[in-house]
C-alpha cells in the first residue's frame, strides 16, 4: 500500500521525546504488584529510546488486563474487540506501513477467542511487536482457566481443577510457517525484559514475545519457584543475539548458548517444563512480510482510477455505433 | 424414431414442415460467417416478430450453459436490446449428471424495451439432456406450448434405463404440448471437439443467434471476448462451433424471431451485480477490501481481485469472517474507508466488529450480497432475509445506516454513495444486495468516473492542542475522527463506553452523552434524504412498497396492473434505516398497502395463525412500527426471484 509519504515532512523543531511523552493522563489501574506494569514500563523506556514520535505509533489491544495498556500510552491505541487486536493490527499496518504497530495482548485473548487469528497474524508475517502477556489466567473476569493454566488449577470455572495440560503458545507460534521471531521475557527480570522487546522491535516482520507475568490478584504463587531460583530460568545468549550485563550474569547462570537461527534447537528449548527459558528462541530477518508483498505499484491517484475504470468499462461496453452496424445490413 | 428424423418429433400446433433437405445443403455450402454475412433474404421473411422472449440453456454443471446464457445476453444487449439474465445455479460444484437437481444454466429475458426482472415463465428452453429439461419443467417455468430444443443422443444411448428416460420425458412433454424438436448436438459439434462437453453450448449459443436473427459477426466477437483468456486454437474452434450452430438452426429449424431493438443513445455497459459491485469499490477510491470466500458474494471479490491491484488497492482474504470485518476496520481507523463484502452468515459473523465500527465511530462500508438463510440456508438462492439483522443484528443500541441495492447499476452506484456516507458520517453503512442481482446481466449506461467520488488524502495534519477525538458537535452529533499520523490527536480508541477525549466512561451522564450522540447522527443523515417517488400514480386502492431486487417485478406488475385499469401504485425504499420523510403520507394516500418481499411471512389463515402471532416480512415490521398503518405483506421463499406475474396475481387477489 501507498502510505502517506510523512518521512518527508520536515520536523522545524527538533523535538526530544522523553518517559513522561509516552505516558498518558490515566494512571494505570492494575492491581499493585501486577506484572503489567513491568511491560508497561519496558515500552515507554522502549519508546523513549527510539526517540518513537507518538503520533506514529499505535498501539492495538483486544480485552482483558494486558489489553488495558494502550490507554496508559500517549500514542494512538486501539482497544478493541476480545480476540481481534491481530487482524484490526494487520489492517492498520497494511494501509499504514509507516506506523510503528505494537500489539498487546493476553493468553485468553491471543490463545483462546483469537487463537485462529494469532496463527494466521503469524503466516502473515506483518511488521508489529506482539507482547503476550501471559498470567496463565483469567484476571478482569476475575479468575478463570486460561488456555495456559498449569493442569488441576482450581478456578471460578474449574472448581475441581482444570483436567487439560497447558497449551504452550512458543511451540505453537514455532510450529507456524513463515514464523520470523520468537522470544520469552519475565516480568521479574526487567533488563532482560527491555532487551528482549527492543531486539522484538527491531526485528522486521512479526515479533512475538512471550512475557510471563505474575497476576498478584488470582495467582501469586505461580512464578514463585522461578522467582526465587533463578538458577531454574534458563537464559538463552549469543554473540550476535541477546547478551547480558554482568550483573544479570551474575544472578542467572543457567545460561546456553543458543543460535535464534536454528528452529530445532528452538522448538526444544520451547518445550522445556522444569526450567523456563528466557531469550530470543527464533529469530529470521528473511521472511517476507505481507504488506511488501501486497504493496501495490502505483500509488491509487484519481488519474489511475480514471484509467483503469475506462479500461474495465470498455471490456463490457456496447457502443450506440455497434447498433448502427446491425441496422445497416 | 430417429432423431436425424427432425420432423416426426416436430409437434408445433400449426402443422409447419421441417425445411427441406435442399435447405440443408445450401446451408452447408454457404460461405462460411467469418465476416458479417446477413442470411439470405427469404429465411428473413420467416422471422416472427415479438416484442419480448423468455430464453433458457440448462445443463449439466460443467457443460458451459452459463457461460452460452451470458454470451447471448450480451450479444442481444449489443444489438440494442433489453436483456435480463438470471442465472440457473446447482449448489454443488459437481453435482451427478443428468440429475434434476444438478442443471446448471441461465435464463435471459429479451426485449425491444429496457426491462428491469428476469420476467415469467419461459418460451424456448435449451436443454442438454432430458433430466436437467425436467427440472424446469417441474419448477413450472416453462409457459405452456413452450418451445423446447432437447439434444437428442440419449434416444440411442447404450443404458437403456437412460434410452428410456429419454423416450418417456419426451413422451410427456410432447403430450403435455410443448414444442419439442429434438437436436442431434452431439453428432454435430463432435465433428469440431472430440469431448463435446466443452463445447455444445457454442453449438447452442449459434442455434439461439440463428433463431433470435441476432448478427452472427456480433457473437463471433463476443465468443472471442469470452474466450480472451485462451489460446488462439480454442479460440478458433468455438468460432468453428458457433458457425456450426449457426448453419444448422438455419437449414434445419423452423423457427425465427425477431425482436425490434430499441436503439441506446449512450454507451451502455452489460455487468452483473457482482462485477457492478467490485467497480463501484473501485470507483469509491476505497483502497481495502477484506473478505472471506461465501457464496454468493466471493464473485465481486473475484473480479475485485483483478483489477484492484492495478490502482494499488488490497483485496485481503482474511482467515475469517470476523477477521475480515476487524481488518477492515484496522484499515478504516488508519486510512480511507474501506470495505468487507459478505454473505448473510458473515454478516452474523461481522456483527461484534460492526458494533465496535459503530461505537468508536470508524467509518466503514460492509456489502451482504443475502442469500438464503437462516444458518447455511440456500447459499446460491435469492433472499432477502437480512433486513432486520442489518438494522437490529448487534448487541446494544447501534445506530447504522442500511441501504438496499434495487438494480445491477444501483450495486455500482450504491458503493460509491456508502462510502461517501460512510466517511461524512464516520458510520458503518450496510449495502444489501442478493444473489439474484449479483448474477443477473442488464445494460446500464456506462458510468463516467468523477474525482468526487473519491475520498480525499487523509489528513495528517496537526490537531489544534484542546480538540478531542468525540467532540460532537451539539447538533447533529458529528465528529472530525482523528487519523493515527495526526500530531496531538493521539488517544485510546476503545469499544467501551467513553467520554470526549475518549476515555473509558464510568458516569451515567457521560454513557448517555455516547450513546445519545450516535444516535442523533442518524437523524441528521436522515435529513439529507428525498421521499422516493411513487410509480404509478399519487393515490389509488392498493400500494405495494418494496426494497432491493424487488423493483423491476413489482413495477412491471404495476404497469400491467394499471393497464387493466387498477388504481395500483408502488413506492421503492432506497433508505431502510433510517427511512427518509414523507413515507407516511405517500401510505396514507392509498386504501390499502402491502409489501412485497423476497422472504417468510406468515399468511392469517384464522386456524393457527391471525393478527395476534402473524409474523410479518421485514420491511412490513419496520413500516409497521414507524408508521403505525396496517400494512399487509406478502412474501415467497422459493430461492428465486419474484415474477411479476405473481406479484400482478396478489395484488389483483388484495383488490378484491
Amino acid at each position: 500500500m501507498h502510505a502517506p509519504r510523512t518521512e518527508c515532512l520536515l520536523n522545524l523543531i527538533d523535538q526530544e521525546y522523553a518517559i513522561r511523552d509516552y505516558q498518558s493522563d490515566i494512571p494505570p489501574r492494575w492491581c499493585t504488584g501486577c506484572g503489567d506494569n513491568a511491560i508497561l514500563t519496558a515500552i515507554q523506556r522502549l519508546c523513549r529510546d527510539e526517540q518513537l514520535p507518538p503520533e506514529k505509533t499505535v498501539f492495538v489491544s483486544g480485552i482483558g488486563c494486558s489489553s488495558r495498556l494502550p490507554h496508559y500510552m500517549n500514542a494512538y491505541g486501539f482497544h478493541g474487540l476480545h480476540g481481534r487486536a491481530f487482524p484490526v493490527a494487520e489492517g492498520i499496518k497494511m494501509r499504514r506501513p509507516d506506523l510503528h504497530v505494537f500489539v498487546t495482548t493476553g493468553d485468553g485473548d491471543c490463545c483462546s477467542i483469537g487463537a485462529a487469528h494469532w496463527i494466521h497474524a503469524i503466516r502473515y508475517n506483518m511488521d508489529m511487536t506482539v507482547l503476550l502477556h501471559d498470567n496463565q489466567i483469567y484476571g478482569l473476569t476475575k479468575m478463570q482457566a486460561s488456555p495456559t493454566s498449569p493442569r488441576g488449577l482450581k478456578s471460578n470455572t474449574t472448581p475441581r481443577g482444570t483436567q487439560l495440560d497447558p497449551l504452550n503458545p512458543l511451540t505453537v507460534t514455532l510450529g507456524v510457517p513463515n514464523v520470523s521471531f520468537v522470544a520469552q521475557a519475565a516480568d521479574w527480570i526487567p533488563d532482560v525484559l527491555f532487551d528482549i522487546i527492543s531486539r522484538a522491535y527491531h526485528h522486521k516482520g512479526f515479533s512475538f514475545v512471550r512475557i510471563l507475568q505474575r497476576c498478584p490478584e488470582y495467582l501469586p504463587h505461580r512464578f514463585d519457584s522461578w522467582v526465587r531460583d533463578p538458577a531454574s530460568m534458563r537464559l538463552l545468549v549469543h554473540p550476535e543475539g541477546l547478551q547480558l550485563s554482568a550483573a544479570i550474569s551474575r544472578t542467572y547462570r543457567n545460561q546456553e548458548v543458543h543460535d535464534p537461527s536454528n528452529l530445532d534447537r528452538a522448538r526444544e528449548v520451547a518445550s522445556l517444563t522444569e526450567e523456563i527459558p528466557v531469550g530470543i528462541l527464533y529469530q529470521n530477518p528473511e521472511v517476507p512480510c505481507y504488506e511488501d508483498l501486497r504493496e501495490g505499484e502505483r500509488p491509487n491517484t484519481p488519474g489511475l482510477i480514471r484509467t483503469v475504470l475506462d479500461e474495465e468499462f470498455e471490456k463490457f461496453t456496447i457502443w450506440p455505433e455497434d447498433h448502427d452496424e446491425v441496422r445497416a445490413d | 424414431m430417429k432423431p436425424q428424423v427432425r420432423a416426426e418429433a416436430e409437434t408445433k400446433p400449426d402443422g409447419k414442415k421441417s425445411p427441406a433437405k435442399a435447405d440443408k445443403k445450401k446451408a452447408q455450402t454457404r460461405k462460411p460467417a467469418g465476416k458479417k454475412k446477413a442470411p439470405p433474404a427469404s429465411r428473413r421473411r420467416l422471422a416472427e416478430a415479438v416484442t419480448e422472449h423468455i430464453v433458457e440453456i440448462v445443463s449439466d454443471s460443467g457443460e458451459g450453459a452459463q457461460r452460452c446464457g451470458q454470451s447471448f445476453g450480451s450479444i442481444a444487449a449489443r444489438t440494442g436490446l433489453g436483456i435480463w439474465t438470471v442465472e440457473i445455479i446447482p449448489a454443488e460444484i459437481q453435482p451427478p449428471a443428468r440429475s434434476v437437481a444438478g442443471a446448471s444454466g441461465n435464463r435471459v429475458r429479451l426485449a425491444s424495451r429496457r426491462i428491469m426482472n428476469g420476467g415469467d415463465e419461459a418460451d424456448l428452453v435449451v436443454a442438454f439432456n432430458e433430466q436437467v429439461l425436467l427440472s424446469r419443467v417441474r419448477a413450472n417455468e416453462l409457459k405452456p406450448g413452450c418451445i423446447i430444443l432437447l439434444e437428442s443422443k440419449w434416444r440411442d444411448d447404450p443404458d437403456p434405463a437412460i434410452a428410456q428416460s429419454y423416450a418417456e420425458v419426451t413422451a410427456e412433454l410432447t403430450a403435455a404440448g410443448y414444442r419439442l424438436h429434438e437436436i442431434p448436438m452431439e453428432e454435430e459439434c463432435v465433428r469440431f471437439v472430440p469431448d463435446t462437453r466443452r463445447g455444445k453450448n457454442m453449438f447452442a449459443l449459434g442455434m439461439l443467434c440463428n433463431i433470435y436473427s441476432l448478427d452472427l459477426a456480433l457473437a463471433q466477437a463476443q465468443v472471442r471476448f469470452a474466450f480472451r483468456k485462451k489460446d488462439e486454437k480454442i479460440i478458433d474452434i468455438n468460432l468453428e462451433l458457433l458457425d456450426a450452430g449457426y448453419q444448422w438452426a438455419d437449414a434445419n429449424l423452423d423457427l425465427k424471431f425477431a425482436i425490434k431493438a430499441a436503439r441506446p443513445r449512450d454507451p451502455q455497459i452489460v455487468v452483473n451485480g457482482n462485477t457492478a459491485l467490485a467497480l463501484g469499490v473501485v470507483g469509491s477510491g476505497m483502497e481495502v477490501c477484506a473478505m472471506y470466500p461465501i457464496t454468493p458474494a466471493t464473485s465481486a471479490s473475484h473480479y475485485l481481485s483483478d483489477i484492484f491491484e492495478k490502482v494499488g488497492c488490497v483485496v485481503h482474504q482474511a482467515e475469517d469472517e470476523i477477521s475480515a470485518c476487524a481488518f477492515a476496520i484496522g484499515a478504516s481507523y488508519a486510512g480511507k474507508c474501506a470495505v468487507t463484502i459478505t454473505s448473510g452468515p458473515g454478516l452474523s459473523l461481522k456483527q461484534e466488529g460492526i458494533g465496535l465500527a459503530v461505537m468508536a465511530e470508524i467509518p466503514l462500508v460492509v456489502v451482504d450480497v443475502q442469500r438464503g438463510g437462516p444458518s447455511t440456508g440456500q447459499p446460491t438462492k435469492a433472499e432477502q432475509g437480512d433486513l432486520l439483522a442489518a438494522c437490529f443484528g448487534g448487541h446494544g443500541d447501534a445506530p447504522k445506516i442500511i441501504m438496499a441495492a434495487a438494480t445491477i447499476e444501483d450495486c455500482f452506484y450504491s458503493v460509491i454513495t456508502a462510502r461517501k456516507i460512510a466517511e461524512t458520517f464516520n458510520m458503518v453503512v450496510v449495502v444489501l444486495t442478493d444473489a439474484s442481482l449479483a448474477t443477473a446481466q442488464q445494460p446500464f449506461p456506462r458510468p463516467r468516473f468523477r474525482e468526487d467520488w473519491l475520498a480525499p488524502p487523509i489528513d495528517q495534519s496537526a490537531v489544534p492542542e484542546d480538540a478531542k477525538p468525540y467532540d460532537w458537535d451539539p447538533r447533529t452529533g458529528m465528529i472530525e475522527r482523528f487519523i493515527p499520523g495526526q500530531p496531538n490527536g493521539m488517544h485510546c480508541l476503545t469499544g467501551l463506553a467513553h467520554d470526549r477525549a475518549s476515555r473509558v466512561a464510568y458516569d451515567p451522564e457521560v454513557n448517555e452523552e455516547g450513546i445519545r450522540n450516535r444516535s442523533l447522527k442518524l437523524a441528521a443523515f436522515q435529513r439529507t434524504l428525498k421521499t422516493p417517488p411513487v410509480h404509478g400514480g399519487d393515490e389509488g386502492d392498493l400500494l405495494l412498497v418494496g426494497w432491493g431486487s424487488t423493483k423491476g417485478a413489482i413495477e412491471e406488475a404495476v404497469d400491467r396492473l394499471r393497464a387493466e385499469g387498477k388504481a395500483v401504485s408502488s413506492l421503492h425504499l432506497k433508505f431502510l434505516q433510517p427511512m427518509a420523510s414523507g413515507i407516511k403520507e405517500v401510505l396514507q394516500r392509498f386504501d390499502k398497502v402491502m409489501t412485497i418481499e423476497n422472504n417468510w411471512c406468515d399468511m392469517p389463515d384464522g386456524d393457527l395463525i391471525d393478527e395476534y402471532n402473524r409474523r410479518y416480512s421485514s420491511l412490513a415490521w419496520l413500516l409497521r412500527a414507524r408508521h403505525l398503518i396496517d400494512i399487509d405483506c406478502w412474501g415467497e421463499t422459493r430461492g428465486q426471484p419474484i415474477k411479476p406475474g405473481r406479484i400482478a396475481e396478489i395484488a389483483r387477489g388484495k383488490l378484491s
